[in-house]
This record gives C-alpha cells, structure tokens and sequence, in this order.
C-alpha cells in the first residue's frame, strides 16, 4: 500500500504539471481573442477552465498521496504552510507556494462572477508566478525531477509556455490588435 | 414580457464569445465589438432575445472574460399600450 500512495503521488505530481503547462498555454490563448481551427472562442474558454480543474484535481492527488504516505513525512501543516518540510524543506515549499496560489487562483475564478472583473484578474496574474515555482518544485524535490524523461518534458513545457509569453507580449498579440493601432494613426 | 441582453460598453473589449454564441442576433465590427442586429427600441446596446436563443444568450453571460453581459426582462411595446 505504502508504495501505491508514494508512487501515485509522483505520477500525479507530473500529471498536474502537464495539465497545468497546457492551462497556461490555453489562458494566453483564450485572452488573445483569436479561436484555434476550427474551435471556436466560447469553447477555448471551457477548454482552459476543463484543464485548470483537471490539472487541479491531479494536484489534490499529488498532495493527499502524499499525505498519506509515511515515507514522504508530510503533515498536514505542510500543504498548506510553506519550508517547514523535513525533506528539502525549501524545494518542498515551493511547492507549498505553488498550491496555496492554485487555491487562490481556482477560488477566485470560480466565484468570478460575485467578487468582480478587478479582483479576478488581480488573482490570476499570479499564475505566472505559479508555474515556474511549481516546475521549479518538481525539478528540485521530485523524485523523478533530474530523471532524463523529467529533463525532457521540463524543458518542452518551458519553451511551450515561454513561447506562449512571448506572443502575448507581442504587438500582434490581440485578434484586433492591427485594426485598432491602425485607428490610432 | 420579453428577455433583453444588455451589452455594457464600459467593460466590452470586444473579445468575440458572444458573436460566436449569437451568431444571428449579434454582427461584429472591424474591431471585434458586438452589432445588434436586432436592437430593442433602436438601442445597440439592448438586443431583444428570443426564446430559441434564450440558453445562447444565457452562456454567453456566463463566458463573457470582461463580465459586459447581463439579462433581464423588460415589458415589451403591447404591455406597455395595455
């Protein structure tokens, strides 16, 4: 049993990692305005909050595995309170960080609606401060994380999502972007 | 009674889920925001929504990124002469 929790924990410890790299990627899509093919922008948007819960919901497993498993020697103040671990207690806080700012980020979007457009959108900048902190847990605490395949995969979610922000900061960036500088000139 | 889409101007960013999900009652100009085509009152920023729409219209509510949209009933010309 106690090599099931340990090895489910770091299986869906990289699964969210995946699903949370194509979250990114899909956001920067969805607020450039622009439908992908043939998918239209309502259903972008679906996609990119379907992977935020799905990527989510493999976190919840990756910490309450581990919870539950006696060699990772997590307590329960770890989830939540960051550099307390016993185990590379920083490299493990980060990713405390990281899942107190998914909290965060899931909370305020899904009461989006109530809380308002401002405080929204304050909250959601900081997934880009998330995800480098939760790639960064993985490569430094995961068991996994300077495995080749690990390498591999960090190095192809890093270019993905570093590629995605350089677009966003493009000028072209927006779907819109060329008619509205033109009226300004 | 009838069901009206409001379209807040102040918060549209012309971003496009709402074209998409109405395809028929609202046009897009050159930069991306919502044309009624069916204004309530001649008023761009009411589209009177009919009952066939009602759930497209409902979604894009719900999906619009800048939070522009919002239903309501208003009474329509006959009750008002009533």
């Amino acid at each position: 049993m106690d090599n099931t929790l340990w090895a489910l924990g770091r299986v869906s410890g990289i699964v969210s990692l995946i699903l949370f790299t194509g979250t990114v990627v899909l956001g920067i899509l969805t607020r450039s305005g622009r439908p992908l093919l043939s998918i239209p922008r309502y259903s972008l948007t679906l996609i990119h909050r379907n992977f935020a819960l799905l990527a989510t919901i493999f976190l919840a497993l990756h910490v309450g595995t581990l919870v539950l498993d006696s060699f990772a020697k997590l307590t329960v103040a770890d989830v939540v309170v960051p550099f307390l671990g016993s185990y590379r207690p920083f490299w493990q806080g980060l990713g405390t960080v990281a899942f107190d700012l998914v909290v965060a980020v899931v909370v305020t979007s899904l009461l989006r609606r109530r809380i308002g457009v401002r405080a929204f959108r304050a909250v959601h900048w900081f997934t880009y401060a998330m995800w480098p902190i939760a790639l960064a847990h993985a490569l430094g605490n995961g068991t996994d994380g300077t495995s080749k395949f690990f390498l591999m995969l960090a190095i192809c979610s890093l270019i993905s999502v570093g590629a995605a922000l350089v677009w966003r900061f493009s000028t072209n960036f927006l779907e819109t972007a060329k008619t509205r500088q033109e009226e300004l000139q | 009674m009838r069901e009206v889409l409001h379209i807040d101007w102040t918060r549209c960013d012309g971003r496009g889920l709402c074209t998409e999900l109405l395809p028929t009652l609202l046009g897009r100009d050159d930069w991306g925001y919502p044309l009624a085509m069916q204004a309530a009152g001649g008023d761009p920023s009411n589209v009177v929504i009919d009952f066939q729409h009602s759930e497209a219209a409902a979604d894009a509510v719900k999906l619009c990124p800048k939070m522009a949209l919002a239903l309501a009933y208003e009474a329509d010309q006959a009750d008002e002469t009533w």
